[in-house]
């Protein structure tokens, strides 16, 4: 009973983690059928930059807490700064492109802001976890836990919320989804599509740097941490369809939970089930298990 | 007066002739400099802990040597006279690429050697390369025992011993000092280093430690994986004391954070075969009480002792770089000293400035004195280093701001590696016969 409870706890927090780091891609692919490989480089520059100021902030003698505020902080100017210039710079020039085009065109920045970090972090680490040393720990059946990994599944839950409140029961999920289901019928309506393409790009921007933000008091923040997230968030978004919020919680869910049982049950298959289930995914449904519908052109 | 100019003509192009068919036998020019290749990671999560603090002492002991500032015995300038160039390189990027790299290195940039590599798994995938390409090439910090035990190579050295000599040094101090430990885990990373690192503590434990019982779920994450969660859950409801870990890198310093917040060390014994950067990076941060080694005479386990080379290595690194120097900094600068010192003595024994073949003959089966110790290359044909491989226990010192490492105990290497020939896991596996332990 001890080691189910662990393996679901331990799921659950590496589920919260995966999609955390995974809706946003999730979220630009929805609205601007982008596949974004850059998103490692937020979630990357987010714990850069969450790091650097939490160790900052902590040298000037700010209580522990402010860390939170840092976080939050860090994401936000992350998404907003390199979101936004990416948008403009890059992405506006190629929306008339083939998809595979702007992969690839994603897959430069990837490449480019991997280097900017070693430019301006350097090689060595940071590391930021004060805000984990104050939420210290709780035991829960015989094992114990550091709270702030609970606390992500708290996030991991309000991010969710926060994105089915917004695309439900809102004006602007309307317009979102006049987009998605055709720009063109968008742009008849009269709907600003280039500003709803900036705001959604900004806003994925900004969950992939909250998660790489929120991540970072548990890591050594150091070169390349980038690369890992975008091959498990591509899974993650795969198996739940892409473009799909739910899609997104159902396949974060399944990899957590398979992958807690393999650790603690067979630890050799830890990778083999996250991609197993991919692979059968992509046999039976190759959308992905909750793939938006897709508009019938005539 | 044309045609005498036709026969000195002549005469030069069949001396031109000649010389290039003999060149490959004959005497070589002296040079003013080499070029040679410095292999580490200088990016990615391997950078900061192992590929920049390795590139640093190589290059603090190249410009040492080349300005005749070294401490004897290494005091006279240059390699056989001449002038290090480093030509430095990133090992990111997967085997592929460096294979690649590496065969830019030789046949485009025409480098005199090659130095480096910290992954296993690059220096399986460019040691077949090197040999091919008959390309002097001296593996650095790279620990899996297969280089030498599963290949003959000629032109292949390595001044790092391999980690089966960790692993049976690790079982030995954990017999001496917790030889009442009832259980012991793992967690590796999953590929060479990891998998091999776990087989030959466990054989190792089963020969000193034998009533220890080995754990049924040891762990084998990716490498880089960066969230441990799951894996300290499994350790923590293990009833394992003992958790053995090879982990380096970003991994060790992650692992170490995520669970000390979870009083994972309270209760559990952890061993760290080559964690020992986290302990400068994480500072009061990393757990006092860890066993922790570092692959030989080198890093923070010698940080203190005396002698002229050491003391140069350490002030001049701290001086230069602000920083402690680290195993990875001796274990590049160590494989400079090798081609230092066989450099010379081919140069001294032929009266010239060597060929490649004059230099790996002086290197083969070389005893040569590092900055705290000691390497022979006895193994792999006299291709392959030994040396003492030491571990000790981590504390913070409040008084000096420091961390330190006490208790510590190096054993030999007649003690901890196999006779020439033997296969390292074979020689575990039968008992390890003829170990003067």
């Amino acid at each position: 009973m001890q080691t189910i409870v662990a393996v679901l706890i331990d799921g659950l927090s590496y589920s919260s983690y995966l999609f955390i780091v995974s809706v946003g891609l999730t979220i630009i692919f929805g609205v601007m059928k982008i596949l974004n490989v850059a998103h490692g480089s937020f979630y990357a520059w987010g714990a850069y930059a969450a790091a650097y100021f939490i160790g900052l902030f902590h040298g000037m003698g700010f209580p522990h807490w402010f860390g939170f505020v840092l976080i939050a902080v860090s994401a936000v100017a992350v998404g907003a700064i390199i979101g936004l210039a990416i948008e403009r710079i890059i992405l506006r020039k190629m929306y008339e492109h083939e998809e595979v085009h702007i992969l690839l065109a994603t897959f430069g920045v990837f490449l480019i802001l991997e280097d900017v970090i070693l430019l301006v972090f350097g090689v060595n680490p940071y590391f930021a976890y004060q805000p984990m040393a104050l939420l210290g720990s709780v035991k829960i059946a015989g094992v114990t836990r550091d709270v702030y990994s609970l606390t992500l599944i708290g996030l991991a839950i309000v991010i969710a919320l926060a994105c089915w409140l917004c695309l439900a029961r809102s004006k602007w999920g309307k317009i979102l989804k006049v987009v998605i289901f055709d720009r063109e019928i968008g742009l008849a309506m009269g709907i600003n599509v280039n500003a709803v393409y900036v705001y959604t790009f900004v806003a994925g921007a900004m969950l992939g740097a909250l998660g790489g933000a929120a991540i970072a008091p548990t890591l050594s923040v150091s070169p390349g941490i980038g690369i890992d997230v975008i091959v498990l968030s591509f899974a993650v978004v795969v198996i739940g369809g892409m473009g799909s919020i739910a899609g997104a919680i159902i396949g974060a869910l399944m990899v957590g939970l398979l992958r807690a049982t393999a650790v603690h049950f067979v630890p050799e298959l830890e990778l083999f089930v996250i991609f197993a289930v991919m692979a059968a995914v992509l046999m039976v449904r190759p959308e992905g298990l909750f793939a938006p519908a897709r508009a019938r052109r005539i | 007066m044309h045609s005498m100019f036709n026969r000195v003509h002549r005469l030069a192009l069949g001396l031109g002739v000649l010389a290039t068919a003999l060149g490959p036998y004959g005497a070589v020019t002296a040079k003013d400099s080499i070029d040679v290749g410095v292999v580490a990671f200088l990016s990615g999560p391997a950078a900061g802990p192992f590929g920049v603090p390795g590139k640093n002492g190589a290059e603090l002991v190249i410009d040492a040597i080349n300005a005749g500032t070294l401490p004897a015995p290494y005091d006279t300038a240059g390699f056989a006279g001449a002038t290090l160039n480093p030509i430095h390189i990133d090992e990111s990027g997967g085997n592929a690429k460096q294979v690649a790299e590496y065969r830019n290195l030789v046949e485009k940039q025409g480098v005199d050697a090659v130095i480096g590599y910290i992954s296993s798994g690059t220096c399986l995938a460019v040691t077949p390369v090197a040999e091919e390409l008959k390309k002097l090439t001296i593996l650095s910090v790279c620990g899996t025992p297969r280089i030498f035990e599963d290949g003959d190579w000629t032109h292949i050295f390595r001044t790092q011993a391999h980690a089966v000599g960790d692993s049976i040094a690790a079982a030995l101090y954990v017999r001496d000092n917790f030889g009442d430990v009832a259980g012991y885990t793992g967690i590796n990373q999953n590929y060479a280093w990891g998998q091999d690192s776990w087989k030959s503590f466990s054989l190792a434990m089963g020969h000193f430690v034998p009533k220890a019982e080995v754990s049924s779920t040891p762990q084998f994450p990716k490498i880089f994986a960066g969230q441990y969660g799951t894996e300290i859950s499994t350790l923590a409801l293990d009833d394992a004391e003992l958790v053995h870990s090879s982990f380096w890198d970003g991994d060790i310093e992650a692992f170490v954070v995520q669970a000390k917040v979870r009083g994972f060390f309270d209760n559990k014994q952890f061993l760290s075969t080559v964690g020992a950067s986290a302990i400068d990076s994480l500072g009061s941060e990393f757990p006092d009480g860890t066993i922790i080694g570092t692959r030989g005479e080198i890093g923070i386990l010698v940080r203190e002792k005396s002698g002229p080379l050491n003391t140069w290595f350490v002030n001049a690194y701290r001086e230069r770089y602000g920083a402690w120097p680290l195993g990875p900094s001796y274990q590049y600068a160590q494989a400079v000293l090798a081609l230092k010192i066989a450099m010379d003595k081919a140069a001294r024994d032929h009266g010239g400035f060597p060929t490649q073949d004059q230099v790996i003959a002086a290197m083969k089966g070389l005893s040569f004195e590092t900055f705290a110790g000691r390497i022979e290359l006895a193994l792999g044909n006299g291709h392959q280093a030994v040396h003492p491989v030491g571990y000790g226990i981590t504390r913070w010192n409040d008084e000096t701001g420091e961390p330190e490492v006490t208790n510590i105990t190096f054993y030999p290497s007649k003690c901890i590696y196999p006779p020439a020939g033997k296969p390292s896991l074979d020689w575990l596996a039968e008992g390890m016969p003829g170990s003067d332990c």
